[in-house]
């Protein structure tokens, strides 16, 4: 079986709409087991190991994140953040059989109490196809500013 | 004009050893009182060396709210300049990192100064003819801070012409950072990549208290350590197995009261002091192949273990540094307004030991004090309730005295209980003393 461009961009939109309606659960299981949810702090960074960067994380460290969003003592989300993404139709920038490498910009906001902040990203998806479904094998997150001074950063750009 | 403006002495005075009144946090006359006096007479951080490596290299930062320029002077050395044009007060440099080459030109009206701030040159400077220009403080150039010191790689500064001495002010709390150097096998360190940077809207000396707070760590980060300890061991994962990376860092926050009682807490005069004396949370993290036998090549296998046996957790350097040796971290808590500070958290490479030992740091740095680090979230929750909280009439004081059974001599060196807040009454100790270092009652007094 085969997927379609069409159906790499829905992809996209989709994850983007979970992470919206905190579907964490599902999207969780969009993630291949050796994932990493990158998000560099320099401009242009190679390395995402030697290096400090805002976020390199495998799936127990996205699970933990996920899983204290919700904890009875997680103080930091009593008010709860919300997030909001706005995607410029996702570039399919590879497809090579089961494959394939999407980059797509952003506008994120994020909110709690209040305060607001707007960042814009350009989220860098590696995708596989497995046993017939989309998975992701690694995500790309970069922050135009990502070497500003930033307030906290909670849920997921 | 409110309680303090020009009254350094009324502020010292905030600090009664048990307690201390909520305007240290919450009044912008104390803040400016500390820019004023604490932070001019104090040995303040400025950056490290390797962050200006070659001659002509400069790194734009500040020193409690004036802002500076680490720069590499053509002899080599290290000169702290005021980021400032002596002719209409232009900054010289914007960007945080560059090189000026041979000398710094203002892009304004392009006088010139060598990388020692000396005055270079002044287009038609003819215009100065007879106008007695030499005669002022402009045509010396670019100041220079009070005084300047690198220690191992680490440049510290103080504003003031005249004070205290880098020796008499830090004294034997130097053993840190020889410790966190000295885990280099070649001796050095060298900055790896830019910092965290993260806007807190607290005060800075709630960030300084809390690294030798040791009573939050099970409560505050019950949320991110608890839950990473219920993950893991829901995942049921033979004994054998290796460990979530997440596990060894972030799992020992959730130790017991004792763990924390039993690690001590050291403190020197002037305000410094650690966590950690005996154990800390960075005590067993797991080996890396080849980087003893490194160590014991450079140093034999007696020193080579006494360096790796100390695990202290976090040193704070007063009045606004934290490092942390085993991991070869430094967090500085740059104040900007009574309720804002920035804190920049920087890590080191070293120096001819195994890459894994800085992919560790590196792990540390993101997962508890990024932005977006769980752990940085439950902190950044408190402090931020605390300096919303204090703004309540009903109480004025903040309480500090857990473990305090009487006066205290905060000139010598004593180790503690590990939950004792001494190192907090410590840094108020210094705190007082250096606000008031340079007033009229002091000369008088002496």
């Amino acid at each position: 079986m085969s997927v379609t461009r069409e159906q790499v961009i829905d992809f996209i939109y989709d994850e983007a709409r979970m992470l919206d309606e905190g579907r964490y659960t599902e999207w969780l299981a969009l993630w291949l087991p050796d994932g990493h949810y990158w998000m560099p702090l320099d401009y242009q960074q190679t390395d995402p190991l030697n290096v400090t960067s805002l976020m390199y994380e495998d799936l127990f460290m996205l699970k933990l994140r996920v899983e204290r969003l919700n904890g009875a003592r997680t103080f930091s989300q009593k008010p709860k953040s919300r997030c909001h993404h706005v995607l410029q139709r996702p570039f399919v920038d590879e497809m090579n059989g089961d494959s394939f490498v999407t980059t797509t910009f952003m506008h994120y906001v994020e909110t709690r109490l209040d305060e607001q902040q707007l960042l814009a990203l350009t989220a860098k998806h590696d995708l596989a196809l497995v046993d017939g479904s989309l998975r992701i094998a690694n995500k790309r997150v970069d922050i135009v500013n990502c070497d500003a001074a930033f307030r906290n950063i909670q849920l997921l750009p | 004009m409110g309680k303090y403006s020009g009254n350094p002495a009324a502020a010292a005075a905030l600090f009664e050893g048990h307690q201390v009144h909520r305007d240290v946090y919450i009044d912008p006359e104390v803040f400016r009182l500390e820019m004023k006096h604490v932070f001019a007479n104090a040995w303040v951080f400025v950056g490290h060396e390797s962050q200006t490596p070659q001659k002509g290299d400069y790194f734009a930062t500040s020193i409690g709210d004036q802002p500076v320029i680490q720069v590499r002077h053509s002899t080599g050395d290290i000169h702290v300049l005021y980021n400032r044009c002596p002719h209409k007060g232009t900054k010289i440099v914007i960007d945080r990192q560059g090189n000026t080459g041979k000398f710094f030109r203002c892009p304004y009206h392009a006088w010139s100064f060598k990388t020692d701030g000396c005055l270079l040159a002044i287009p038609l400077k003819k215009g100065y003819a007879d106008t007695g220009l030499d005669q002022t403080e402009s045509a010396r150039g670019m100041k220079a801070v009070g005084a300047v010191r690198n220690y191992r790689g680490f440049i510290f500064a103080r504003l003031a012409e005249e004070g205290i001495s880098f020796e008499d002010f830090f004294g034997d709390s130097l053993s840190s950072l020889d410790n966190m150097v000295d885990r280099s096998p070649a001796g050095r360190l060298e900055v790896a990549g830019p910092p965290l940077r993260y806007m807190h809207h607290c005060n800075w000396k709630m960030l300084v208290e809390n690294q030798t707070d040791t009573c939050h760590p099970m409560v505050a980060h019950e949320s991110s350590a608890g839950t990473a300890v219920k993950l893991y061991e829901e995942l049921n994962l033979p004994e054998d197995a290796p460990k979530p990376p997440a596990m060894e860092i972030i799992a020992p926050f959730m130790s017991p009261y004792e763990f924390f009682e039993n690690m001590g807490i050291r403190t020197w005069p002037n305000g410094h002091g650690h966590t950690g004396v005996n154990h800390s949370i960075h005590s067993n993290y797991s080996r890396i192949p080849g980087y003893f036998e490194k160590m014991v090549e450079s140093y034999g296998e007696e020193k080579a273990k006494a360096i790796l046996d100390e695990n202290r957790h976090n040193t704070v350097y007063f009045p606004n540094i934290m490092i942390k040796g085993p991991i070869q971290q430094l967090r500085i808590f740059i104040p900007l307004a009574a309720n804002k500070t920035l804190v920049e958290s920087y890590i080191y490479r070293l120096v001819d030991a195994p890459d894994e030992l800085t992919a560790r740091t590196a792990m540390y740095n993101r997962m508890i004090n990024a932005p977006t680090s769980i752990v940085g979230h439950d902190d950044l929750e408190m402090y931020e309730r605390a300096q919303e909280g204090l703004e309540a009439d009903g109480l004025e004081w903040v309480n500090i005295q857990r473990l305090r059974t009487g006066e205290e001599d905060f000139s010598e060196e004593v180790v503690e209980n590990g939950t004792t807040e001494r190192q907090m009454r410590n840094q108020f100790d210094a705190w007082a003393r250096f606000m008031t270092w340079d007033t009229p009652a002091r000369e008088a007094a002496e």
